[in-house]
């Protein structure tokens, strides 16, 4: 345990959230002066570089899908290019939200966007960063502007419109969005953290993983260990829809048990088929014993991504929802690489054809050998994703497909 | 000398559009990624960039012995600013637009990897411009451009090119574009 | 020049099987999936590493996803490879260090 200064608030204020009630802890659409007699202010650091210590013994991990250390992150565009003539890096709030299934980014820049603010300005702070932009769809803006006309120190943060497409929220299809207007991702030989936007170092961080570190930068690692587990500290926002009463945002600790979060959303686990977890390029799952952990490598954890739960009831065909979720991804391909453009529609054809009953034994071959040929192959893992979506599907369903390949769908209803 | 000259001026322009017009016909068939009869497709591609630089050596040849040919009357200020010679001005000034297209092309060409390959095929698409002005100028600035064997080899090769650059317009041109329309080995359409 | 490179490999009977380690390689093509276009030069002048897919692209024959857009080279490819990089007509290849 850290005993440096910087890690503990400068001055008593509010108490820490407790529990897992965090992000929302200052209410609905809290403006500046609720948001800081809620948390208080975040205590100027004299050590910029001491944010990247605090967020290393945390154990943040990225909230936009990819889970990756948010330290890490951070320190690689810190030391990207040293000397005099370095150029300053960039940071970008990436809350372009492009999974039609998610929705917590839209809720927290509506709700709690001080926090977002807060995180974003303490990470260009230790950067030094020379421009900020936050990212996002039309719907989000007006909220955002909002926030940062009620304080001094966000005047510089420079707000853009991400496209509505599935793929706007890559971190490269941001970068060149904000560069040349054209939100599809770009061939990367640097990472984005040497040669970004502009040929600078870039940070790119979902913004729920901005709202954390804004709490963190107050109350410190331990505090944010404080819920989750030591796999998966702290907590996370999920997206939960489909077949639950309604759908709703809520935020859950690391490593949380899935049926749990189904039930605190209303849902009777036992009900359902299968849970899509971490959206269109998530995995089908069943409920039971599972748990929502990033890197945790026991059997039982399934990675949340973006923490997308979409609840597929026992009474809907899961080989129809995939092929309806493969067509779509199918269409948002940005249509630059091969493998993608073609590949896919090929996979969404194939899954089509499953999904309604054609009697060809060959194709869950195919499917998985048309999944095995886009793996890897496009400028951004949007064809990985789709080929992983298709391969846990054929094994969620894995008595479904037998059923199709027989001719018939014994689930009642068809989406 | 003169006549040797003149003679060497006269050949080396054949010698050169007869290159050209190679290099420009391999150059819209490659493009079709079919696999090619009797070698690789990266040598078809290979013989398509060593006829064009051959074509540009003889064009060099061409243009220097007419400009050491007193007859000629050819000036360095001819090899780039086209319509100002002394002798058929036109026909001759057809040859400097063709000179200056094909060396925006070959220097292009060289150092596409260092202009990005937009640009590369921007300036590379101007050999359809550049092929029927060297005829052009051949037919109607050479000292044989009017006689029979010449007219009928040029009318060869318009037709040869003709056809290539039709086949290049047409839907079927692209090797695997059935495949890519179709969707899959198997013919499937999304 | 390099076009008996790919009869001549096979005449040596140079033919790896897919998915075995390379000798001594120290760099990888990278594909930039942006450009390329499919034309195949590359799947000719590296026959024992890339073979093309349904729609003519070229794909790492054997090996696992995370070596199909920067795929390991050996030090006996490293000639061809050059050639495929200088030769693609979308300048869609590019060699790495690894």
């Amino acid at each position: 345990m850290s005993t440096a200064p910087d890690t503990r608030p400068v001055e008593p204020v509010s108490a820490a959230p407790a529990g897992t009630h965090r992000l929302f802890a200052a209410g609905p659409a809290a403006d500046h002066g609720t948001h800081l007699r809620t948390y208080g202010p975040v205590p100027e650091s004299p050590d910029p570089s001491g944010l990247v210590r605090i967020l290393k013994e945390s154990g943040l991990t990225g909230r936009g899908g990819a889970a990756f250390p948010a330290w890490r992150k951070l320190e690689a565009t810190a030391s990207a290019r040293g000397g005099v003539f370095a150029p300053a890096p960039v940071v970008i709030a990436n809350g372009a939200e492009g999974e039609p299934l998610s929705f917590k980014d839209r809720v927290l820049l509506h709700n709690a966007p001080h926090l977002v603010l807060d995180g974003l300005l303490a990470v260009a702070r230790a950067l030094n960063a020379s421009r900020i932009h936050l990212h996002t769809t039309a719907g989000n803006i007006a909220p955002v502007e909002r926030a940062i006309a009620q304080r001094r120190d966000a005047r510089g943060i420079r707000i853009s419109e991400a496209e509505e497409s599935f793929l706007s929220g890559e971190a490269s299809a941001v970068v060149n969005a904000l560069h040349t207007g054209s939100a599809v991702p770009v061939d990367r030989v640097r990472r984005l953290s040497e040669d970004g936007l502009k040929g600078r170092p870039t940070l790119v961080q979902n913004v729920e993983t901005l709202a954390h570190i804004g709490l963190i930068a107050r109350f410190g690692a331990q505090w944010f260990r404080s819920a989750g587990t030591p796999h998966d500290p702290g907590t996370r926002l999920v997206s939960v829809s489909g077949d639950v009463p309604a759908e709703r945002v809520l935020e859950i600790a690391g490593g949380a048990r899935l049926d749990d979060v189904l039930r605190e959303a209303g849902a009777d686990p036992a009900s359902l088929s299968a849970v899509l977890v971490g959206g269109f390029h998530g995995r089908w799952v069943a409920p039971a014993g599972r748990r929502l952990s990033a890197a945790d490598p026991s059997m039982q954890a399934v990675p949340p991504g973006a923490g997308i739960l979409h609840a597929l009831g026992a009474h809907r065909c899961g080989l129809a929802e995939t092929a309806r979720i493969t067509s779509y991804l199918a269409g948002q391909s940005a249509r630059q690489c091969g493998p993608c453009m073609f590949g896919l529609p090929a996979l969404a054809s194939a899954m089509a054809r499953l999904a309604s009953g054609e009697d060809d034994p060959t194709l869950p071959a195919e499917l998985e050998r048309l999944g095995l040929s886009v793996a890897g192959r496009g400028s951004c893992h949007h064809p990985d994703g789709t080929a992983r979506l298709v391969g846990s599907a054929l094994e969620a369903f894995a008595a479904d497909v037998a059923h199709h390949l027989d001719g018939y769908c014994n689930r009642k209803a068809r989406p | 000398m003169d006549e040797v000259l003149w003679a060497a001026g006269r050949a080396t322009g054949f010698v050169s559009l007869a290159l050209m017009t190679l290099s420009t016909v391999l150059g819209i068939l490659v493009r079709s990624g079919r696999r090619a009869p009797g070698m690789p497709r990266f040598a078809w591609t290979l013989v398509h960039r060593n006829a064009a630089l051959l074509a540009t050596a003889f064009l060099g040849i061409h243009v220097g012995s007419l400009m050491l040919d007193s007859y000629a009357k050819l000036d360095p200020v001819d090899v780039v600013v086209p319509f100002l010679g002394a002798y058929k001005p036109f026909w001759q000034g057809l040859g400097t637009v063709a000179l200056d297209l094909l060396l925006a092309v070959v220097v292009t060409a060289l150092l596409r990897h260092r202009i990005g390959p937009r640009a590369f095929r921007a300036v590379h698409l101007l050999t359809y411009a550049m092929w029927p002005v060297a005829v052009a100028h051949a037919v109607g600035n050479g000292t044989d451009g009017t006689s029979a064997w010449f007219l009928l080899s040029a009318a060869a090769a318009v037709v040869v090119v003709g056809a290539a650059a039709a086949w290049r317009l047409s839907a079927g041109f692209i090797e695997s574009a059935a495949l890519r329309r179709a969707g899959t080995r198997r013919g499937e359409t999304a | 020049m390099t076009r008996n490179r790919a009869t001549r490999n096979r005449a040596t009977g140079n033919r790896a099987t897919p998915g075995t380690s390379r000798g001594g390689g120290s760099a990888t093509l990278h594909i930039d999936w942006t450009r390329c276009d499919g034309r195949g030069l590359c799947t000719e002048l590296l026959p024992d590493l890339l073979v093309r897919d349904d729609w003519g692209y070229p794909l790492a024959a054997g090996r696992p996803a995370g070596e199909q857009t920067n795929v390991p080279l050996g030090r006996e490819d490293l000639p061809a490879a050059g050639d495929a990089v200088a030769l693609c007509p979308r300048l869609a290849l590019s060699l790495r260090r690894r």
